[in-house]
């Protein structure tokens, strides 16, 4: 037998260290991000069929509401109470069904592409989730407009508004790396379309978006503490409109499940590969 | 200086779908430089071979090593190193061209000054500049499969893996494809590991094949050493049947059909 040549000195690339996994991570969810941006461009479609849902939620639901007064809101119009809550709610349902591209990308052999390039697997989960923020950013203009022209007493701060979409975005990736996750156990798109219809609506009215937890009985308000929606229409509602809001809680929780989210998909990314 | 470690190199190597062992312990090495032909009926265990490869598909440690590094321990250099293209015609088409080849260049971390010339050039190498702007959703399959090794060039791979590169290619493509494959390989003197089912393909192609049947490799060398140990005027064929026996479609693996199936789907 021939000797061994010596291992190269960069041989234990898969053991990245933290600063140099910050890098790759922070690499893979630009290049992500950019890829999600040029498919928006190219097809713009999507963005108008999405913004109907908003606009029914708001002008029908929420003009209705208004008048009847039947949800005690405080001091704010229903309608301004509504608002943050259909800003989270579409960003939730555009999330909900990402994982259908995953699997998409499976079937296609992209994956396989994507998984062969020097990416961890939560780099890339880490990625596709932030992409899917991308996305959901389109709903943050189309409900923030609409408000506006609604009579929404909405914020003007840059800052706060920049705080909002971090929010959207951190939910984004949470809810979207729960759909990855479901894609990676079903792997098949019918049944990951099932199981987002029939999770998203409980996910919707589990959560503080269409009236405050107060109102709610004992069960639902257990339901919805564990609902990172509940903290995102928080968070949100403390900086749009500026109510008490807990938004280190808030903010603390969207990001654990983020992290968590990307953990989750990411382990379950090997069934993907097969 | 020492000699160049082999490009591909399996001992023993072992994968199983559950009960199904896909491929059965195979030996395996591919030289540096060589065009590498790994031949076979649908499921006999190439595509698999060539997963555990690509990292893919979890092996133990020291069963397979591409250009010295092992694929189970040294899983992102030796991604670093290698440039596939899988059986699906594999681009997006919601994306340019150029925007498909860019993603590659960005995840395979080609610096960012480098980066627009490096997708020019490979785009440019595999014909594909002047359609570079177009979305891929209008390009014919034998252009997707261009643009798919560029996106693979992007990376200057020393070894090239392609999984059937022509399948579901017509027949004019598919001699442009490969015209392209072997054009490639004299410019930039990578080793190209390939699978086919075509063995009149492979038989002007390949310096060296193997032919795999039922996960095991029942032959392998030059195509005409191959050829002349079965008789005169024997092709590869012949040379598939002598090892072989029948050429078998019964035991397929329904993962090939599947895959392929898809792609017909995707394509409409």
């Amino acid at each position: 037998m021939s000797a061994v040549p010596a291992a190269p000195r960069s041989a234990s690339a898969d053991a990245l260290s933290p600063w140099a996994f910050a890098r790759v991570l922070l690499a893979r969810v630009g290049a992500l991000c950019l890829v999600e941006l040029q498919r928006l461009r190219h097809d713009r479609s999507e963005l108008y069929t999405r913004a109907i849902q908003p606009v029914l939620w708001l002008v029908i639901f929420g003009g209705t509401f208004n008048r009847l007064h039947a949800i005690p809101t405080g001091d704010i119009p229903y309608i301004d109470f509504l608002a943050p809550g259909i800003l989270a709610q579409s960003a939730l349902f555009i999330s909900i069904f990402y994982g259908i591209q995953i699997i998409w990308e499976r079937d296609a052999g992209i994956l396989a592409k994507l998984l062969v390039t020097p990416t961890p697997r939560a780099a890339l989960i880490a990625g596709k989730a932030f992409a899917a923020g991308i996305r959901a950013f389109s709903q943050v203009i189309v409900v923030l407009v609409l408000s506006a022209i609604l009579g929404v007493a909405l914020t003007t701060n840059p800052l706060r508004l920049v705080a909002a979409a971090a929010a959207v975005w951190l939910a984004a990736a949470f809810f979207s790396c729960l759909s990855m996750s479901i894609a990676g156990i079903v792997l098949k798109r019918e049944r990951l379309l099932g199981i987002g219809q029939a999770i998203m609506m409980p996910l919707f009215f589990a959560s503080n978006a269409l009236y405050p937890i107060a109102l709610m009985p004992a069960w639902l308000q257990a339901i919805s503490l564990v609902n990172p929606l509940s903290y995102e229409v928080d968070a949100l509602r403390g900086l749009l409109l500026g109510t008490h809001a807990h938004l280190l809680v808030d903010f603390g929780v969207l990001i654990v499940a983020a992290v968590l989210g990307i953990a989750l998909a990411a382990s379950l990314l090997d069934r993907l590969a097969r | 200086m020492s000699h160049d470690p082999p490009a591909v190199r399996c001992d023993g190597l072992t994968y199983a779908f559950g009960e199904h062992t896909a491929v059965d312990a195979i030996d395996l090495e591919v030289r540096p430089g060589e065009m590498f032909g790994l031949l076979g009926p649908n499921g006999a265990g190439k595509t698999t071979t060539i997963r555990v490869l690509t990292t893919l598909l979890r092996v133990p440690d020291g069963v397979a090593h591409v250009l010295g590094h092992d694929v189970a321990r040294e899983r992102m250099t030796v991604r670093r190193l290698i440039g596939y293209v899988p059986q699906q015609l594999s681009a997006e088409g919601a994306l340019t061209g150029r925007e498909n080849a860019m993603l590659f260049a960005r995840l395979f971390d080609v610096p960012r000054a480098e980066r627009a010339g490096r997708v020019d050039r490979a785009l440019e190498a595999t014909g594909m500049l002047e359609h570079a702007d177009r979305m891929v959703s209008t390009y014919s399959g034998g252009m997707v499969r261009r643009l798919e090794l560029a996106q693979a060039l992007v990376n200057r791979p020393r070894l090239l893996i392609l999984d059937e590169p022509t399948i579901g290619l017509d027949p004019i493509a598919r001699s442009s494809v490969w015209d392209l494959i072997a054009e490639l390989r004299e410019q930039s003197g990578m080793t190209v590991l390939l699978t086919t089912h075509y063995m009149d393909e492979a038989d002007g192609l390949c310096e060296r094949i193997a032919l795999m049947h039922r996960g095991r490799i029942r032959a392998i060398g030059s195509p005409a050493e191959l050829k002349a140990a079965i008789g005169p005027d024997a092709t590869l064929d012949d040379v598939f049947r002598h090892h072989a026996g029948d050429l078998p479609d019964d035991q397929a693996r329904l993962r090939d059909v599947r895959s392929t199936r898809r792609t017909a789907i995707r394509l409409g």
